[in-house]
């Protein structure tokens, strides 16, 4: 079921990245549509942070639009965990996945199992399962041609003969149940020099001689592009990864129709050459199209969402990004000042508080994007990110709120006191303006901390200028980071001079003589 | 003659330090009560008191008749006048602004405050034209005298002054004493008056109340304190403080 508070945010994050008509109102008709857009809603595809998910994706959202059903696909919103958390939540319908990883990461199965099995057991958990769509993508470790013929490295097996070698694994390999402990246990592996690296990143690592091995996936394109070879599994470790599509039981059933007319139509040949197209042009949706031109030679229709240019996906990347920071900004500021006046008063209460913001600041943004996403009310939304920003935000509001009202002197409170004044009259006339510019001070710190981090919101989907950033690491491009690390900095410098204009507002002129 | 406010067996405590040992205090009205004795006697603490900023550990204050509580120390506050050394401005609110700050908050009229605002620079002699300035744009003795004009807003019926001209040069003190002095009388103001300066002390009182270690010594005019000095301490302050006082 779909968590309803907030109803507004959500369709803001669905319907943003849809409903994009031409002309120089667009900027109106998309303000227009974010506020009172209320269709019904969309299916929502969603996929990891790697090419070919995102071009499965799309191809998914291409079939259910093509059959008439409203879809849309949130990109590259993480790993496993959160993918199959977010299917089972209901903030997404339907999404790639890998038998292989359906039977270690999410069944946790260790005996090989039938296709029947899994989809058995997947049924009692409300997720349905396509039949194989036509290619099996299994992990495998890969080396530079030229090295691996030098050292006459042919299998995995062969790697014991070098322990010196350095690999360079990604993450979720590095922790996965099928991944890189029990591969080193099964092969008895002797490498000590191991290190974890994003997995587009460590093409350029593998490219330029940092590391020597890898893992990934034998469709990636990389694989040709970069002349590398994939060693033989002779031990035969890996299990089979046929790509299917996992859905919600309950999504419509011209839905899973649609789902299912890409059962067996993608071979690995093919899926390898869609990959190697995404990465070429940048662009999942026309590769994505390439599927479809290649299968009934329909008409190649630009495609909205990436036929943008690139001021609109300027102007909305930053929309959004302002949502996010303003938004998590005011409830901090909300929260934040209220609990500034209580931690002010210190005592045990005051402690708390301090202590509990401070130790939210400790927690790095990652994980605590990755705490909240299994919660029921989170997920991977906007909503999230928001929360996670909120609290951010909520320490330097605090601590500046409480010291700026502890430094006021006592003689200038009794003095209020003495006057006869009601204690919120006091606060109200007196002390918060005293503490104004402290106050205001944390609130500037706050909004700067919150547009730098907000670029995190794109791991989970909330968009913003971190989605350029993300998809630039992903495809290893740094233009397309730059065009969303740019913006968000100039974006910083913007908030930093605003505040310091309305300090000039805000704090009142005897306090700034 | 009546007393406006009423000390009885007041004591106060910091822990093992006793501040104030129990107290009997009547603050005549229309009088000017000066509490005089050296540095950490209590007398700043007695004054603290009255106007309830501590809470005494026994004892009871009575104001106009009536016990003062916690309960309706506020609505008195506003019947009592309190200046300090430092003034107590609040330093983001102009001269003007701090000086109708309490009358606002209870809703006078525009008509009246303005009238009363008139009235009052008048009285301590504060120009008008300097009303819109900020406490950090006026000197010393022009802040005391809005502290001054602050306390009176209200025409509240006891003022509390502690050591109102210590942190100011000789000069701007002497003048400000003698414009103390006068509106006190045109007043018929009810004043306690806290210092540490037998001169001053002197220069005001209708009643000295020496205090010392947290006790009232002896009270009275200065003619008593003098000649019938309770016990040798009285003695001691006194002729400590002659060179000065006496001339």
């Amino acid at each position: 079921m779909k968590p309803l508070c907030y109803p507004a945010l959500v369709g803001r994050d669905r319907r943003a990245r849809r409903g994009r008509p031409g002309g120089p109102f667009l900027p109106f008709l998309f303000l227009f549509a974010v506020v009172f857009s209320s269709s019904a809603h969309p299916v929502v595809v969603g996929s990891k942070k790697f090419t070919e998910s995102y071009v499965l994706g799309e191809i998914a959202k291409r079939t259910l639009t093509d059959a008439g059903i409203p879809a849309e696909h949130r990109q590259g919103m993480g790993g496993t965990i959160i993918l199959w958390e977010a299917l089972r939540g209901g903030q997404i319908d339907a999404y790639p996945e890998y038998t292989g990883t359906i039977e270690t990461e999410i069944l946790k199965s260790d005996s090989n199992v039938s296709l029947d099995q899994i989809r058995d057991s997947l049924e009692k958990l409300g997720v349905g399962m396509t039949a194989p769509l036509g290619f099996n993508n299994t992990y495998a470790l890969v080396m530079r041609r030229s090295e691996a013929q030098r050292l006459g490295i042919r299998t995995i097996s062969d790697l014991q003969r070098y322990p010196e070698l350095k690999f360079g694994l990604t993450h979720e390999f590095l922790e996965r149940e099928d991944g890189w402990r029990p591969l080193r246990r099964r092969y008895d592996l002797p490498h000590q020099n191991i290190v974890g690296i994003d997995h587009a990143l460590g093409y350029s690592a593998l490219a330029n001689g940092s590391i020597a091995v890898k893992d990934a996936y034998s469709t990636d394109a990389k694989i040709e592009q970069n002349d590398l070879v994939v060693l033989e599994d002779d031990l035969h470790f890996f299990p089979k990864y046929e790509a299917i599509f996992l859905f919600r039981s309950s999504m419509r059933p011209d839905a899973i129709a649609a789902l299912r007319r890409l059962e067996g139509t993608l071979d690995e040949t093919r899926m390898i050459r869609l990959n190697a197209e995404a990465e070429r042009i940048k662009n999942y949706a026309k590769a994505a199209d390439l599927y479809f031109n290649g299968r009934d030679g329909a008409a190649r229709r630009p495609y909205q969402n990436f036929g943008d240019s690139f001021p609109r996906k300027l102007a909305r990347w930053t929309l959004r990004h302002l949502q996010l920071a303003g938004f998590s900004l005011l409830l901090s500021i909300i929260v934040g000042i209220p609990l500034g006046i209580v931690a002010s008063r210190g005592g045990a209460v005051g402690h708390v508080i301090l202590g509990f913001a401070g130790v939210v600041q400790t927690i790095p943004s990652l994980a605590l994007l990755a705490l909240l996403v299994p919660l029921p009310f989170f997920g991977i939304s906007i909503r999230t990110a928001i929360t996670a920003l909120f609290l951010y935000g909520l320490l330097p509001i605090v601590r500046n709120t409480a010291t700026g009202l502890q430094d006021i002197p006592r003689s200038l409170r009794e003095s209020a006191v003495a006057l006869g004044l009601s204690p919120i009259a006091r606060l109200w006339e007196v002390y918060l303006p005293m503490a104004s510019r402290s106050i205001l001070s944390g609130i500037k710190t706050s909004a700067v901390i919150n547009i730098g981090t907000a670029t995190l919101a794109a791991l989970i989907g909330a968009g913003g200028l971190g989605e350029p950033i993300i998809s630039g690491l992903n495809l290893n491009d740094h233009v397309t980071i730059l065009e969303g690390a740019i913006p968000a900095a100039v974006l910083a410098l913007l908030v930093q001079w605003f505040f310091d204009l309305l300090d000039r507002v805000l704090i009142p002129k005897g306090l700034r003589l | 003659m009546s007393a406006l406010v009423k000390l009885q067996d007041v004591s106060k405590r910091y822990g093992d330090a006793i501040a104030i040992h129990p107290a009997n205090l009547s603050v005549e009205s229309g009088k000017t009560t000066v509490l005089i004795g050296p540095s950490g006697c209590g007398k700043s603490t007695l004054l603290r008191l009255i106007i309830r900023l501590i809470e005494p550990d026994s004892g009871s204050i009575e104001f106009d008749g009536k016990p003062v509580t916690p309960d309706n120390i506020n609505v008195l506050r506003r019947r009592i006048g309190y200046v300090i050394q430092e003034g107590g401005l609040f330093p983001h609110l102009t001269a003007r602004a701090n000086v109708l700050l309490m009358a606002r908050h209870i809703g006078k009229s525009h008509q009246e405050t303005q009238n009363r605002l008139l009235e009052l620079s008048d009285l301590t002699r504060f120009s008008e034209n300097l009303l819109t300035r900020y406490p950090v744009e006026l000197s010393g003795g022009q802040r005391q005298r809005v502290s001054l004009m602050r306390a009176l807003m209200l025409s509240p019926e006891l003022l509390l002054l502690d050591e109102p001209l210590g942190a100011l040069d000789p000069l701007v003190r002497a003048a400000l004493q003698k414009d103390l002095k006068e509106i006190f009388t045109r007043l018929g103001q009810t004043v306690l008056f806290v210092t540490h300066d037998l001169a001053e002390a002197i220069y005001f009182a209708d009643q000295i109340v020496l205090m010392n270690e947290g006790r009232i010594v002896q009270r009275g005019p200065i003619s008593d304190l003098r000649e019938r000095p309770a016990d040798p301490f009285v003695s001691e302050f006194i002729n400590a403080q002659r060179g000065i006082a006496l001339t």
